[in-house]
């Protein structure tokens, strides 16, 4: 009673969680133009596009990646052996004790007319299943508080996995441990199955079960007489083993009954076999019905997002879909880290203290972005730094297990975060290159708005830069800004430009306009000038700062050896820093 | 056997795979051994404006990755080769800076004490193998080919740190389009920037630069441009060709990578070359190959030649 009433309410949660989690996928608005689109139209999109590529020849494609990937998971392979072994540990013993162990009644039974829990080899192939995992979470403990695997983050849903798995093991292996050392369970037995009366008989039955299958006996110690013995083992052969093979078989359960037997009674009279099965039960119950809300919903999302990027590939998505898709994709993450451990730029994280530069760390902030929950201006700010600071090298998409197309999350998530209106100085680099090849992809009249607002921020605190009759005191306004363009030693060289305008000259970008001061603000030969005399605004102030080319002709051909790009690319990196340390007091955050 | 730790960086392997496959066939006919480093990072370029101290850190990483493995490195991307380079450079020159980047890289186990050399792959082509090497491998040649051979500024600025070739007039690249039996033409903007940097930083301008860059070598009667940079590649194709649609421009000079041109006249699989990834058709490149024909009948002459030489001195 117990038993059905708990399952069916753990199987309802379960089944209006998942129906919730999945509605989500149609529901949160990931990136641009996923807001114009309706839940409805997500949902009949997608159905038509499961339903097309089924009744196709990509139906192939399906079933080789759910064999290969979903299956046998040679994604996981290719990356790291022995997390491989860990994964298929896990999940091969899970899957295999569900469905032969908890389901036995159904699928077993159908399978196998004369199946017996205890009888092998299925009593074996339980505990075979069940060390399979008990091996897998050790390896998994392993990895990530022994062998520190680099850039693998343990978060509580991480540690909640671990534990759940590990407290329906054991309560699972301890359970059949009690009940092996339980002198009522064996008493319950041969009540039921053997159908011996005479005291002498059971008596050396009880002998025979004692000395060789661990049973704890109140009332018969070691050493037992041969005889006794001799007859409990013949009684044995014509009573028991036709029925029950012998507990060793299930070696774990019998390993752990050797360990408890000292306590054996007392285990028995406070019924620890009984409360030992309501964990077990219980455990799995709790674990069924909060599998949607935890990691555990990978092996949902994760195979359909194997699938799906399995039969899409380099297609271009109906915008629909690819809404649908990536916010299925959040839950498709197992937080593996195995995207953060082959990221370009992760390195960065030594300068830069922000955890969104980690991949496998975003997802966690794209997950509360896409679920509309309220962020900070700053909090913000951190995921789109985190999302830009990235170099689109694709490597994250390429070794991710569960098949995520990562890369083209950070680029949808990207360009929504840059019109929320906080400035990005990241935009101002090269790491806009890709920005500007995906022109395409991105909404036309918004594509220049991140641009325009990260110089604007700059120049805004460049306060000279404003005065309208550009009168400017004779006497250097910040001797500082000498010293302190220091970060390479080549940069201070600019205090031996005698301001012949070669730089200037040379500089292509310069030539290419009409009147190059309206458009660029300080040339080359006067922002050495302005760096000299410590005018730190109108150097930070000029767009020839952000419009420089670096292609070092003006470095190359200075007669004095100044190191004129050089000096300009540490006047971006000090205009960039005075920005942020201006802008990122709470105070001045609107 | 030559050796080199190959430095792909970010944007080949993702955005331009055709440079890689015919890099690594170029180079495998050629005798130089490759080895991949699977934990090299980003160089750094990209971060140069932002954050120095960044950069330094990218760049001196890949080079301690190379040095643990006692290889030099060679990079294909020329913005690559200029970042691993100044790092290398500034690694040598500054030592507080060595030292606060390796106790950075200490965390790792990693650190970099500036054993290791960078090379471009056009230097490892050049001076490595050698033009001699290169002719003798050859298996066809060009004829009537005009190429504009652009260097590219990263590899050839800062000479100081780069010491790529002459700054000023070189002839490096030149030379290696010219063993292909194509001419490497003149041209007034040879030694300009391609316009990539601010590509995405500011798109008129980055335009403009690489517009009047690619008029002038179609001016100066170039068929192709030839590039060994993805930045200059992706610029004078993919940008170039959302140049043409947004400013009318009708008469596209496409981009052709060194190592496709390379490896057409070393007779290299054309499908390791993979031509037809470039966003500009550069497929008519291959009727300007010598036919076999051709090749025979040259072989003859030159056959005639030597036994005329041989038989000269016996006659006086």
């Amino acid at each position: 009673m117990f038993l059905k009433i708990s399952l069916y309410i753990s199987l309802v949660i379960f089944l209006i969680a998942l129906i919730y989690k999945v509605s989500t996928w149609f529901r949160y608005k990931i990136g641009i133009g996923a807001a114009e689109i309706s839940t409805s139209t997500r949902f009949f999109s997608a159905i038509k596009g499961i339903l097309s590529t089924i009744f196709s020849t990509k139906i192939l494609t399906l079933l080789k990646v759910f064999v290969l990937d979903v299956l046998l998971q040679f994604r996981i392979l290719r990356e790291d052996f022995l997390r491989w072994v860990m994964h298929i540990f896990i999940y091969g013993g899970f899957m295999l004790l569900l469905l032969m162990h908890a389901l036995d009644k159904y699928i077993t039974v159908a399978i196998w007319k004369d199946y017996y829990s205890t009888i092998n080899p299925f009593m074996f192939l339980r505990d075979l299943f069940g060390a399979l995992v008990i091996v897998g979470v050790l390896i998994a403990i392993y990895r990530r508080f022994i062998l520190k695997v680099p850039r693998l983050f343990t978060n509580t849903m991480d540690i909640y996995t671990i534990v759940i798995v590990a407290v329906i093991m054991l309560s699972g292996i301890f359970l059949e441990a009690t009940k092996m050392v339980a002198y009522s369970d064996y008493k319950r037995m041969v009540d039921e199955y053997s159908g011996l009366s005479d005291p002498g008989e059971l008596k050396s039955l009880e002998a025979y079960w004692v000395k060789e299958f661990g049973v704890v006996s109140p009332n018969l110690k070691e050493p037992f007489d041969e005889a006794l013995l001799q007859k409990g083992k013949e009684l044995h052969q014509s009573s028991c083993e036709s029925c029950h093979a012998r507990p060793q078989w299930a070696f774990t359960g019998y390993g752990a009954a050797r360990i408890i037997s000292p306590i054996g009674l007392g285990i028995d009279r406070a019924r620890l076999p009984s409360a030992l099965w309501y964990i077990h039960i219980l455990a799995c119950f709790v674990g069924l019905a909060y599998l949607p809300f935890s990691k555990m919903f990978h092996i949902f999302a994760s195979s359909v997002s194997l699938l799906a990027n399995g039969v899409i590939g380099k297609e271009k998505l109906a915008p629909a879909n690819r809404a649908t898709l990536q916010a299925m994709e959040l839950d498709a993450c197992t937080h593996c880290g195995t995207c953060s451990l082959r990221c370009s730029v992760i390195m960065a994280f030594e300068k830069i203290r922000n955890m969104n530069i980690f991949p496998s760390e975003k997802i966690a902030s794209l997950k509360a972005l896409a679920c509309g929950k309220k962020l900070s201006p700053e909090e913000l700010r951190h995921i789109q730094e985190g999302v830009y600071l990235c170099t689109n090298c694709n490597r994250c998409t390429v070794v991710c297990p569960a098949g995520i197309n990562l890369q083209d999350l950070w680029f949808n998530v990207r360009e929504t975060l840059l019109q929320k209106g906080y400035p990005e100085f990241l935009v101002l680099s090269p790491l806009s290159f890709y920005r500007g090849l995906m022109k395409g992809e991105t909404v036309p009249k918004d594509y220049e708005k991140p641009l325009i607002q990260a110089r604007e921020a700059i120049a805004a605190q460049c306060d000279l830069m404003k005065k309208k009759d550009k009168a400017l005191p004779l006497t250097p306004t910040d001797r500082k800004l000498q010293s302190g363009l220091n970060l390479s030693a080549q940069a201070k060289t600019f205090s031996v430009c005698f301001g012949c305008q070669t730089c200037t000259t040379v500089c292509p970008v310069v030539g290419n306009y009409e009147n190059p001061q309206e458009a660029l603000g300080l040339l080359p030969h006067q922002i050495m000038h302005a760096a000299g005399l410590g005018l730190r605004d109108l150097a930070f102030g000029s767009n020839m700062l952000w419009d420089c080319l670096t292609c070092y002709q003006c470095q190359e051909q200075c007669p004095q050896g100044v190191h004129v790009t050089d000096v300009l690319y540490e006047l971006k990196n000090l205009a960039v820093k005075q920005v942020r340390e201006k802008t990122l007091q709470p105070s001045e955050r609107k | 056997m030559m050796e080199f730790a190959l430095f792909l960086g970010c944007t080949i392997p993702a955005r331009l795979t055709q440079y890689e496959s015919s890099s690594r066939a170029v180079l495998e006919k050629l005798g130089v051994g490759l080895v991949d480093i699977r934990e090299f990072n980003c160089c750094g370029y990209p971060l140069r404006n932002i954050d120095f101290k960044v950069f330094l850190l990218f760049s001196a990483r890949n080079l301690a990755l190379a040095e643990k493995k006692n290889l030099n490195v060679m990079a294909l991307c020329k913005c690559c080769y200029g970042s691993l380079k100044k790092a290398d450079f500034l690694m040598k020159e500054n030592a507080s800076l060595k030292k606060e980047v390796n106790t950075t890289l200490e965390k790792e186990g990693l650190k970099y004490e500036g054993r290791i050399e960078v090379k471009h792959l056009l230097s490892v082509l050049h001076k490595d193998v050698g033009i001699e090497a290169i002719k003798g491998k050859m298996a066809t040649a060009f004829k009537g080919l005009k190429i504009a051979t652009h260097y590219g500024c990263h590899a050839l600025r800062p000479s100081q740190v780069v010491g790529f070739d002459n700054p000023v007039a070189p002839t490096l690249f030149d030379q290696l389009v010219e063993v292909t039996g194509a001419e490497s033409i003149e041209w007034p903007m040879k030694l300009e920037c391609c316009g990539a940097p601010l590509w995405g930083i500011n798109d008129r301008l980055s335009m403009d630069l690489t517009l009047k860059k690619l008029n002038d070598g179609k001016k100066s009667g170039a068929d192709y441009v030839c590039a060994a940079c993805p930045y200059c590649h992706i610029q004078f194709d993919k940008v170039q060709k959302m140049i043409l649609s947004q400013r009318n421009v009708n008469h596209p000079l496409p981009s052709i990578l060194y190592t496709q041109l390379l490896g057409l006249t070393l007779g290299i699989d054309r499908k390791v070359l993979r031509l037809e990834m470039n966003e500009i058709p550069i497929s008519g490149i291959e009727e300007l190959l010598k036919k076999e024909t051709e090749l025979a009948e040259e072989k003859e002459l030159a056959a005639q030649k030597e036994t005329k030489k041989e038989t000269a001195p016996t006659k006086q």
